[in-house]
């Protein structure tokens, strides 16, 4: 299969790879797919407390490089969005960009499914801290 | 264009140029058909073709009568399980087989099952071996073939033939295997092995692609097929249509090579892919070799790589070409059915590299290859999630999965 030139960059200078602190509260963490299926993305944001604004990302997959690629883009577009600007890429998107072939749409699924895990994860742990700060006040 | 290495020997070989040699004149100067039996054009194409049933039968100890030509392993599978069914279908109707057999013998067995076949699925053990006592145990007064493959072409394993032979010999059931990988690599006797058809290919050897045989024994007992083609009533009634002379040229010389250089090119072989092995063992951790050492082809190495997926790996090493048991390599985009019937888990499937080495295999070459294979899957951990997991002490099989 001949990949794409996107693909090929990413796969080779894959963007903001790497992993940011699960624990930290304005960390959102986002793992989607199976090693049993071939694929596991995960996707971390840091999101600016004050602005709302996703400041940082980091990835790292395991999947072939059409996966490698979708999650290294997807690291880039969410970089500088607020969480609901985020919440709005869509796959489509991911597959235009990077010329994905109809075998690889999953990839690009899996990377939004990614996206939207890390935000859910943020917002859990927001909704959690901010309930006990409720409770202690 | 940079240099390409060429690592996938059991997908096919590149022809040894003698090979090309025998061949040419039988493409212009030589071109009669075999079956003209008036003309000298005629004559020279059946000695050129007699000679090499000859070269041919005498690399696994058969008579050259028992060397039927076909197109390719594929077909020569396809004949002897159809031809053995159809032939027999009044003995029984029952046919044993492995999982892990090569699809020409598998959806030939799912075809024979639709009209009417019962059909027995061996399973394999970790190492790739089929078990001698299922082997026994299937064995029905209904049975009237088992099909076992010599050597995988995935992982390598050799099946024991020759027990396998012993066993189908003594229940008076016919012995087929599909003896493509081992050709050339490891020594064939039909007798010894109790075997009685076998399907064989050219292009594996180092001959041209379009050619195989299948041989078919011809006493004790003598075998008899339905012919799957119809037509001129060539090779014995059993294969109809004019001989692809030159493709039978190529086959004949081939075997005659692999018969004069097999042992010492088997022990280089066999040299270069542990060189590769233990290279690998060596400088990186959890990886595996898929099937067993000791009954394996000395040409075949297929490991996984865990926490890399094989696809991504082959792309990092894409100036060598070997093959992988991951879902996104193949046609169905399903990992290996090889690799899983050895129970070693999915994931491993889908981390898994083939190399297969051959004749123009170097030293130099291996080395290259560990070391470019080294490099890119210690690149591609730092990109994998799993492998972060493992070393923060996460068990992997007790992460809640999002399975799609």
């Amino acid at each position: 299969m001949a990949y794409s030139d996107k693909v090929l960059d990413h796969y080779n200078n894959p963007r903001n790879v790497g992993s940011l602190d699960k624990n930290d509260p304005r960390v959102g963490t986002g793992m989607v797919g199976a090693p049993e299926c071939g694929d596991v993305m995960k996707l971390q944001i840091l999101v600016d407390e004050e602005t709302g604004v996703i400041a940082d990302a980091k990835f790292k997959t395991f999947g072939c490089g059409s996966a490698i690629a979708s999650s290294s883009l997807a690291t880039e577009w969410v970089k500088g969005k607020t969480l609901d600007e985020a919440l709005k890429i869509k796959n489509t998107e991911i597959v235009n960009e990077l010329a994905l072939p109809p075998v690889k749409i999953h990839c690009s699924v899996l990377a939004e499914d990614a996206i939207k895990a890390a935000i859910e994860d943020y917002k859990r742990k927001r909704a959690a801290r901010e309930a006990l700060a409720g409770k202690a006040s | 264009m940079q240099r390409m290495i060429y690592m996938d020997n059991h997908a096919t070989t590149p022809m040894d140029p003698r090979v090309f040699e025998a061949m040419r004149p039988y493409f212009m100067e030589k071109f009669g058909n075999a079956a003209s039996r008036n003309h000298r054009f005629g004559w020279e194409a059946e000695e050129a073709v007699e000679k090499a049933r000859q070269q041919i039968a005498d690399l696994i100890g058969a008579s050259p009568k028992e060397i039927i030509f076909t197109s390719g392993a594929t077909e020569s599978d396809n004949l002897a399980l159809k031809g053995v069914a159809e032939m027999y279908a009044e003995k029984g109707n029952h046919i044993i087989t492995v999982v892990t057999e090569h699809k020409a013998v598998l959806d030939t067995t799912k075809k024979l099952e639709k009209h009417g076949c019962r059909i027995t699925y061996l399973p394999v053990g970790k190492d790739g071996l089929i078990d001698l006592d299922m082997l026994r145990d299937a064995i029905t007064d209904k049975t009237i073939l088992i099909s076992v493959m010599y050597a995988n072409n995935e992982i390598g394993v050799i099946q024991p033939i020759r027990e396998i032979g012993r066993i189908a010999r003594e229940r008076g059931v016919l012995f087929h295997t599909d003896a493509v990988q081992a050709l050339g690599k490891v020594p064939i006797d039909v007798n010894a092995d109790n075997i009685d058809l076998a399907s064989l290919t050219a292009h594996k050897i180092y001959g041209p692609k379009g050619v195989g045989a299948l041989y078919v024994r011809r006493k004790n007992p003598r075998v008899q097929l339905t012919a799957q083609m119809d037509g001129g009533g060539h090779e014995r009634g059993m294969r109809s249509g004019t001989l692809n002379v030159p493709g039978i040229v190529g086959f004949g010389e081939a075997c005659a090579i692999a018969r004069r250089e097999m042992a010492e090119e088997s022990a280089r072989l066999a040299r270069l892919r542990d060189r590769l092995m233990n290279r690998l063992l060596a400088e990186l951790d959890d990886v595996y070799v898929n099937g067993s050492l000791e009954h394996r082809l000395p040409n075949n190495l297929n490991m996984s790589f865990a926490y890399v997926e094989g696809e991504s790996l082959l792309m990092g090493i894409n100036d060598i070409a070997v093959s992988s048991g991951s879902a996104c390599t193949s046609a169905t985009l399903e990992p290996s059915y090889v690799l899983k019937a050895l129970g070693a888990g999915a994931d491993l499937a889908h981390s898994s590299i083939r190399f297969g080495l051959g004749r123009f295999n170097t030293e130099e070459e291996v080395d290259y290859v560990a070391g470019r294979v080294i490099e890119t899957v210690k690149r591609l951990r730092e990109l994998s999630p799993l492998y972060e997991l493992v070393k923060e002490g996460v068990d992997l099989s007790k992460v809640p999965w999002t399975a799609r």
